[in-house]
């Protein structure tokens, strides 16, 4: 569905990624993992447009996103989740969905679409006029996940989901993310919850300083021995 | 002091509010949205009451679709400010933004000059003044004050009620997430600077039906007009409601209790306490 070949970008004088390929087939689950500063986030704004790649090719089922303005690829089907949330803080949790669904095609789906999200993401339904603002961390993430819902994407970014959230929500966000999966989306997750995030997805690549170290299926990661020693700490 | 006097100035302080919220709502919006601030926002609606002059005095329009035209006029006249000025500059830093709307004041001003020279020119048209429970009462001014709350009415509905209007909303707190809702921030800013230019433009209109119109006409209204939108709090939409009503009366009341100008200072040292006291605005959120 997804592929990268040979992407390089960054910023200003600043490389971030250098030369990565990366595939994301329909229906699976793909996680990138890697310390921080290896490029991940970069990874994922040149996806939805909000980095312009330097060189490299982007395609989304066969056809070239290059090029494209982030406002377009969104069009393309792929919703990003970006990191931190970016939730509209002062708008309320209903506007915020409302905003998901800003697309054409998506509006004329919107009901259903809420009440798929809605009964995802039961607190969000109770919470729906209160400013999203004033929500915890975990229901900040479920709205930022369900929003790009909204859009009916075809391919779904999440880029660390778990960051900022006590480790009783990691987990029940794991869980969320796996009944998404469960819907049929196709996701691409980056995360630093290394053996969480494994234990989820069907393939992972291992981006380090800008490279794909490794790449492999996700139980075939969790066995490699410098991956347990740097990653997960065992 | 006559008290019916009172009683009517604050009628009219309530009615001259309405105008002046009208003008604080445009400002704001496209503060608000856009994130600059037009200096230069009452100088264009001065070219407003000059269109509806001219078509009115020159071509013999009628005052309605004078009125009409200007609206269109001045939502096509904010629309190309946006792109021809404001645009280039979105990511400048705050003080070029402000050097460059305020120079787009100055050529307003002086471009106003040399077309249509300094002389004050009004419609002189013949309004009736109505007497409600023996006080006056300018008809143009319960007009402007009736048109001016519809179209508050409706930018509201606008702005809760539609996907481009919470996209409006939604792009002053994060312009990036919003691209990536599917919106082109470009096009939610042209629409937002076509709207507050619509809006000056039926506060051009409503103002001719009172006031004169020459060259300076934004000395007098634009300086109030800043000081609404910072009393109430820059960007806040219920701020700029409240305050315009309260620097109304001020000047409304202060100005039949000692003269027109002994009320301006009044309303100034209110507006200088207010913001000593709270900085953010009446009902702002920055610091």
């Amino acid at each position: 569905m997804l592929e990268l070949r040979g992407v390089t970008a960054g910023y200003g004088e600043f490389t971030a990624l250098w030369g990565v390929s990366l595939r994301v087939n329909a229906g699976e689950a793909v996680a990138v993992v890697g310390p921080n500063g290896a490029g991940k986030t970069t990874l994922m704004r040149v996806i939805s447009g909000l980095v312009a790649p330097r060189a490299g090719e982007l395609l989304l089922d066969g056809r070239p996103l290059n090029g494209l303005a982030a406002h377009h690829i969104v069009a393309r089907g792929i919703a990003h989740v970006p990191e931190g949330r970016r939730i509209f803080p002062r708008l309320s949790v209903a506007d915020n969905l409302r905003m998901g669904s800003y697309l054409p095609a998506a509006r004329r789906t919107a009901r259903e679409t809420l009440e798929r999200v809605f009964s995802l993401f039961p607190a969000l339904a109770e919470r729906r006029l209160q400013l999203a603002g004033t929500l915890s961390g975990g229901e900040q993430q479920m709205l930022a996940i369900g929003r790009a819902l909204m859009s009916r994407p075809k391919l779904i970014l999440l880029d660390e989901p778990s960051m900022g959230l006590a480790p009783v929500m990691v987990l029940r966000l794991f869980d969320l993310i796996r009944r998404v999966r469960e819907e049929g989306y196709t996701i691409l997750i980056v995360e630093q919850n290394v053996r969480q995030v494994l234990a989820l997805v069907d393939r992972a690549y291992l981006l380090e300083t800008g490279r794909v170290r490794m790449e492999g299926r996700a139980n075939e990661l969790l066995e490699q021995d410098f991956v347990r020693k740097a990653y997960i700490g065992i | 002091m006559d008290a019916i006097l009172i009683a009517e100035s604050a009628v009219n302080g309530i009615l001259l509010g309405g105008v002046l919220a009208l003008l604080a709502l445009g400002l704001n919006l496209i503060f608000g949205v856009v994130d600059i601030v037009w200096i230069a926002y009452v100088d264009l609606v001065m070219l407003g009451m000059y269109a509806v002059y001219w078509l009115v005095a020159r071509f013999g329009w009628s005052v309605w679709l004078a009125g009409l035209a200007a609206v269109a006029l001045m939502a096509a006249l904010g629309v190309l400010v946006h792109l021809a000025i404001i645009a280039p500059i979105l990511s400048s830093p705050p003080v070029n933004q402000l050097l460059a709307t305020g120079g787009l004041l100055f050529f307003v001003q002086s471009f106003a000059t040399f077309l249509f020279t300094t002389d004050h020119r009004s419609l002189r048209l013949a309004l009736p003044t109505l007497q409600v429970a023996g006080m006056y009462v300018s008809f143009a001014r319960l007009l402007a004050f009736g048109v001016s709350l519809l179209a508050m009415v409706g930018l509201y509905l606008f702005l809760t009620r539609t996907y481009m209007g919470t996209a409006m909303r939604a792009v002053s707190q994060d312009r990036e997430a919003v691209a990536l809702m599917g919106a082109d921030t470009r096009r939610i800013y042209l629409v937002t600077s076509g709207i507050g230019g619509a809006m000056g433009g039926l506060a051009a209109v409503l103002l001719i039906l009172q006031y004169s119109v020459h060259p300076h006409f934004g000395a007098s209204f634009g300086p109030l007009t800043f000081m609404i939108c910072v009393l109430g709090g820059l960007g806040s939409m219920p701020g700029a409601f409240v305050a315009s009503f309260l620097m109304s009366e001020v000047i409304s009341i202060g100005g039949i209790i000692t003269s027109t100008e002994m009320a301006y200072v009044v309303a100034f040292v209110i507006f200088i306490a207010a913001i000593v006291v709270r900085p953010q605005g009446l009902l702002g959120r920055r610091a």
